[in-house]
């Protein structure tokens, strides 16, 4: 490795990351590669190095910024700075559309996992099994970028584009992820299949926030699955097919035409058959346990 | 501001660790793992997968559990950190280790130290936390050795100090059958213990290998000159041409197929072509691409069905159809028997390779002394290590030394040599001390797996269940080299039928070649595949005859006086039928709890299933002795000589024991030397659960020895006390006394007055062409019943329950005993459920999964002392036994709850729902 830097303040890391001298010079060729909880940084260093393939060699750790760091809560909602880790989220105290999020963060590998990587990383390493994607999906979650150039803001559907892509140029940090104030009932949940009990990947995961009115139908229902299609998706039909039935009634409806946008693949962990079908079943499961609390909290 | 860097990169961090202020220079994105151990030389912090898979580095980072592999160095800057060499220091450090070693939670011991550190984690946020709380906060650090429960147990015991379990320090003459703690336990506690990777030499060389990307290609190579100047922290490179002895190792003496590096063609992926040595930075700069290596991949033949298929070409001259051995055993007429039998069931299984795992890669290094060769490194068997490396070198194996490290883990897979040859060529060449340590992912493409097995199978009975016949064909893959391939083909036949009155058989094995990882040796030697396919057929046949299935195997069960398929009769020491009897009550009563439970559960069924186990002890057909030494030098110091290298499963501790006894001093009495080549004698391999019974006899006649040349010296009867008192050695014998001082003594150049040894074969005699011999002189036997929860919704399957009964002969030492099957069980849970390893990819250890805390069951063991008059007091062996009855147990249990019955292991969930929505038992729920 080259380079390693260790800015402090977020303005030195924006130029450093737009600075040509720095990210092209012919002497350095590799563009800066951003750190921050290490936790998919090492294991894609370790999986490479074990056949001598070639590794990032210049490196911006951005742990040491401040400004990346904590959880703000305005009227317009809740901010998560970039560095916010799966720890925090799981320790701090949130409202009651958290919770998918929350037992999400448990489930992010083990706890020495869950207390260094951070909410950015997952959403920037852009993994079709990330566990943060599918509840954040479901919350309506904006990513906040940076760069030398200027800020702007993307929603979550948006900011990752493929497998492993993001929009993010090459001069670009995520500062932080913001989720829009969530209806006082809204109740969440979050349920992931994996082959063992601790530090697996999801075969599928699935989110749901649901709220449900006074009248006993569903207001508002938001489904996510993660791990059956290159990018976590919204369950579109599902969640329209959802809105004003009486949460009674509405697993029922919960079919598998509704899983139609999904295209998960075959691979060590599951057929693709296997998970189209477990994330139907994922899917009832959720809703019928979200359904549950969030009427709950409607009586 | 940005830290400037310097020219190099490297730059200073300082921090906190054990209290003590640090200020280390480190290289950019140096890991702090590796500035810890190797910076620091704090190596008690172990690295067992550099990618956050396996815990093993576990630190405090202020007062947090991070994973040390996965923290740059530089973002410790100004925290303040706990690694183990710390721990003692934390308020409950102590009382954890103590809790760890009383519960004997630390077998092998190199997950103990991340294991402790997480613990500590856990008791600083809850004061007293639950089962499930321990769990979570726990799961992320994986032990392959204790199945996890009693690790559980020490930190519960430690947070409500209610579960205390006692230890004992034994009195004279009494330490067979106590609870011994483990003797050397302690240095695994406190991070001391040192490991593969931990004691090499300041100015040693480093040793990389590079490996084949292809299952099958030929290569060359070009000027290596250009590369050198490259790279001048490399000092040499190393090919076949620098093998000065031959290039090629192999467990059988005809079967040294295996090359250390390459010769123009590699026959799996993984293996070496050659080796650099030189700098750590120079090593890890290299790229695949700098090296002037020209691949021309071939076709490869992959799996057993491949390489046997009509045409396939041979993998190696003279194998031309590929089969390297076939074993036998045959007895009775199978055909005409099961044509008149009421009930017959057959059928084909599959099994997967599946990954060692221990959480130790390979690791050690090599030094010349002279003209001898000395290699300090983690093994199973020591001499056999010593005379590959005499051959790879052209020298006389007394002029190598094998000096076994702390062993994190074998189970079979570190019974083949590794990067010993390796190392040694290199040190040979260099004449400077040279080491090496693979990481995990060269660990899995490179070395040896449990055989993927494909068996079809066919089992007969008479109407009232009696069995009749038994027939089984298997071929094993044991990938590109034959390693163990040969013990596996000939130890399946034998015990293909199941620990059953079986009295027509004819069992066949085939070990294949493909161009696969190769496969050697794994807990089992085949057997725990083979049991996979009897136990299926005998659930089948109990259906048919309307028998119950625990009862079915209980008529059928091997008897002292029966004989088996090879046509041994066993004269003593088969305890099946006692381990069914102690299991029945269970049996019931987890029928009626099923039975319950889907009376109600809809998506989640309850099922039981019983798995039945034998296994012959030690090698098969061949000698395998050990001989034991023990000594009284005339300082009165007593040192047990002992060959047998204790990889986490206890020998030191046992055999101390058995020798204690024998001897009459307690155990405390004596000093330890284990396992060196140059100064223990043969003990044979830490294999084929043998250490306990061959070893532990050798030690029972060791002492006796003794003991006899101490009673004649002083004319004493055999009721004679001892006692020893510095070099005072007391025989109290009725009421007389009589002390030895033990200075006066004429002594030997070394020291030493008094000595005895022990050596002890076990009688066997080979097998016949139909396989007809005395295989073993005695058998281990268990049975297992487990009980599981399938989701009909998403096929997944939770073990809930095994009760496991074993019959060992005698338990030496309890706890170690249950330590096995508790660990057994859970590589046998992996094995049923999760492990596959693929080559290519399942080479890691976030894809290829082995259990972790949360996927163990409850598990209550029930020791069976059916005494075998052969052994040390009585005992058998349990290594390898303790897995073998697990898997069928678990694949019954699914049968039970869905009517499915999984012929392909794992039974991953998208196997076990294709299975259940072939037979229309899926739920959309
Ligand atoms: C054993 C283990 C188990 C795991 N299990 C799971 C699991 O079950 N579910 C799951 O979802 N994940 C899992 N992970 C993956 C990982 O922990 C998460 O994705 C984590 O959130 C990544 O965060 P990080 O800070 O560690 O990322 P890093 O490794 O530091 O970075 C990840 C990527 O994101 C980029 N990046 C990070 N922050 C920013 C930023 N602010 N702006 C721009 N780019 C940025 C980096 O350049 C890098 O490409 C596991 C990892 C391990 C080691
Ligand atoms: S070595 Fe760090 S987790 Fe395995
Ligand atoms: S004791 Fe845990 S891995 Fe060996």
């Amino acid at each position: 490795m080259g380079l390693y830097l260790r800015p402090t303040a977020l303005a030195d890391a924006l130029a450093a990351l737009a600075d040509p001298k720095l990210a092209h010079s012919p002497a350095r060729i590799d563009r800066l590669t951003v750190l921050a909880g290490g936790t998919d940084f090492y294991p894609a260093q370790a999986a490479r190095a074990a056949w001598l393939e070639a590794t990032p060699r210049n490196v911006i750790d951005i742990s040491g910024i401040t400004e990346l760091k904590g959880i703000r809560e305005d009227a317009s909602g809740l901010t998560f700075g970039a560095l916010t880790t799966w720890s925090d989220i799981a320790d701090a105290a949130l409202p009651h559309a958290f919770d998918g999020l929350k037992l999400a963060a448990r489930e992010v590998g083990g706890q020495q996992v869950q207390n260094r990587g951070t909410i950015a990383g997952n959403l920037c390493n852009a993994s079709p099994a990330a566990d943060g994607v599918p509840p954040l999906l479901t919350l309506d979650a904006v990513v906040n970028i940076a760069s030398a150039r200027g800020r702007r803001s993307v929603p979550l559907a948006a900011f990752i584009t493929g497998n492993r892509q993001t929009v993010l140029a090459a001069d670009e940090l995520v500062t932080s992820i913001h989720v829009p104030a969530p209806a006082p009932g809204a109740r969440a949940t979050f349920l992931k299949l994996g082959a063992r009990a601790y530090l697996v990947i999801s075969i599928v995961a699935v989110a749901a926030v649901v709220t449900v009115g006074a009248d006993g139908c569903i207001a508002r229902a938001a489904i996510a699955v993660g791990a059956c299609s290159a990018v976590p998706q919204r369950l579109a039909h599902l969640e329209r097919d959802l809105a004003g039935l009486a949460s009674a009634d509405a697993v029922e409806v919960v079919a598998a035409r509704h899983m139609a946008a999904l295209a998960p693949i075959d691979d060590v962990r599951g057929s693709a058959a296997y998970r189209r079908q477990a994330a139907l079943v994922v899917t009832r499961r959720a809703l019928m346990q979200c359904l549950a609390v969030a009427a709950e909290a409607a009586a | 501001m940005n830290e400037r860097p310097s020219l190099s990169g490297a730059a200073p961090v300082s921090f906190t660790l054990n209290g003590i202020a640090r200020t280390v220079v480190t290289a950019p994105g140096e890991r702090l793992s590796e500035v810890v151990r190797r910076g620091l030389g704090l190596t008690g912090t172990k690295v067992g997968c550099n990618a956050g898979d396996c815990g093993a580095c576990t630190v405090l980072m202020d007062g947090a559990q991070v994973c040390a592999c996965m923290v740059a160095a530089r973002q410790a800057e100004g925290r303040s950190m706990v690694s183990i060499e710390g721990l003692a220091e934390l308020p409950l450090g102590r009382a954890l280790q103590a809790a760890f070693h009383r519960h004997d939670a630390a077998q092998c011991g190199i997950c103990t130290p991340g294991m402790l550190m997480a613990a500590a984690d856990v008791l600083s946020r809850h004061a007293s936390p639950d089962r499930q709380t321990v769990m979570d906060a726990m799961g992320g650090v994986l032990c392959r050795c204790t199945g996890y429960l009693k690790i559980v147990d020490a930190v519960l015991d430690v947070a409500q100090a209610g579960l205390q379990t006692k230890g004992s320090g034994a009195r004279p003459g009494e330490a067979v059958g106590q609870r011994v703690l483990r003797l050397d336990g302690a240095p695994k506690l406190t991070g001391e213990a040192l490991y593969g990777d931990d004691g090499a030499p300041a100015d040693a060389l480093w040793l990389k290998a590079i490996r084949s990307p292809h299952a099958h290609a030929r290569f060359s190579l070009g000027d290596l000159a250009p590369f050198l100047t490259r790279h001048p922290g490399i000092v040499r490179v190393f090919t076949a041409g620098d093998v000065p002895g031959e290039n090629a190792f192999g467990i059988y003496p005809d079967l040294k197929d295996q090359p250390v590096f390459g010769e123009g063609i590699v026959r799996h992926r993984g293996e070496a072509v050659l080796a650099l040595a030189g700098t750590r930075a120079a090593l890890e700069a290299v790229q695949i691409a700098d090296l002037p290596i020209t691949w021309e991949p071939l076709p490869g033949l992959h799996g057993v069905q491949a390489a046997l298929a009509e045409g396939a070409p041979a993998i190696h001259a003279g194998k031309p159809d590929n089969v390297l051995t076939r074993g036998v055993v045959a007895c009775g007429q199978p055909e005409a028997a099961r044509a008149n039998a009421a009930h017959i069931a057959e059928g084909t299984f599959e099994t997967s390779f599946v990954e060692h795992a221990y959480i130790e890669p390979e690791a050690g290094y090599a030094r010349r002394v002279g003209d001898r060769m000395e290699i300090h490194a983690c093994t199973q068997a020591p001499m056999m290590d010593r005379d590959e490396v005499a051959r790879v070198l052209g020298l006389a194996r007394e002029h190598v030394r094998i000096v076994p490290t702390a062993c994190g883990g074998g189970f079979g897979g570190k019974l083949d040599v590794s990067l010993q040859p390796m190392l040694a060529v290199a040190a040979w060449h260099l004449d400077r001390p040279v080491r090496c340590v693979y990481e995990r992912i060269e660990s899995m493409a490179s070395t040896t797996k449990r055989h993927p097995a494909r068996i079809r199978a066919r089992a007969s009975c008479d109407a009232a269940g009696r069995l009749v016949s038994y027939e089984l064909d298997g071929d094993f893959n044991t990938g590109a080299y034959a390693s163990w391939g040969p013990t596996v083909a000939g130890r399946v036949p034998v015990h293909a039928a199941g620990p059953y009155r079986v009295p027509h058989v004819r069992n066949r094995a085939r070990a294949v070649y493909t161009n696969d990882t190769p496969a050697g040796a794994f807990r089992g030697f085949g057997v725990p595949q083979a049991a996979i396919a009897h136990e299926a057929l005998l659930d089948d046949l109990a259906e048919q005859a309307g028998i119950d299935r625990l009862e079915l195997r209980h008529r059928n069960a091997l008897r002292a006086g029966d004989t088996t398929p090879t046509g041994q009769v066993l004269g003593a020491s088969a305890g099946l039928v006692a381990c069914l009897d102690a299991l029945r009550p269970r049996w019931q009563a987890l029928l009626s709890d099923a039975a319950a439970f889907n009376a109600w559960s809809h998506a989640l069924r309850r099922g039981l299933g019983i798995g039945c186990m034998w296994y012959g002890i030690g090698n098969t057909g061949l000698s395998n002795p050990s001989t034991m030494r023990l000594t009284l030098a005339r300082d009165g110091t007593l040192t047990f000589w002992n060959g047998a290298v204790d990889i986490g499963q206890g020998s030191t501790t046992v055999l101390t024991q058995i020798a204690a006894d024998a001897l009459g001093l307690p155990v405390s009495a004596f000093r330890l030397v284990v396992g060196d080549t140059d100064v223990t004698f043969d003990a044979g391999k830490t294999s084929a659960s043998r250490q306990t019974f061959v070893s532990g006899k050798a030690a029972q006649l060791a002492g006796e020895a003794l003991r006899t040349r101490i009673l004649r010296l002083t004319n004493a009867g055999p009721g004679a006390r001892l006692d020893l008192d510095g070099a005072r050695l007391i025989v109290a014998d009725g009421g007389e006394q009589t002390v030895v001082d033990l200075a006066q003594l004429p002594a030997a150049g070394d020291g030493i007055v008094l000595e005895g040894v022990g050596t002890f074969d076990p009688p066997t005699t080979p097998l016949d062409a139909k396989g007809q011999g005395i295989p073993y002189a005695t058998y281990g036997f268990a049975a297992q019943i487990a009980s599981v929860d399938v989701d009909l919704g998403l096929g997944t399957v939770k073990v809930r329950r095994i009760v496991a009964a074993h019959d060992v002969g005698r338990a030496i030492n309890p706890a170690l005993v249950e330590g096995q099957i508790h660990g057994g069980i859970a590589q046998g849970l992996g094995l049923a459920l999760m492990e596959e390893f693929i080559p290519g990819r399942t080479e890691n250890l976030h894809d290829y999964l082995i259990p972790t805390f949360g996927d163990m069951p409850e598990i209550e063991v029930h020791l069976i002392e059916d005494r075998e008059p052969l052994g040390p007091y009585g005992a058998k062996g349990i290594g390898e036994p303790a897995l073998i009855p697990t898997a069928p147990a678990i694949l019954g249990a699914i049968r039970h709850a869905t009517g499915v019955t999984i012929r392909k292991v794992p039974a991953l969930p998208h196997r076990v729902h294709a299975a259940l929505a072939a037979a229309g038992k899926a739920v959309e729920f």
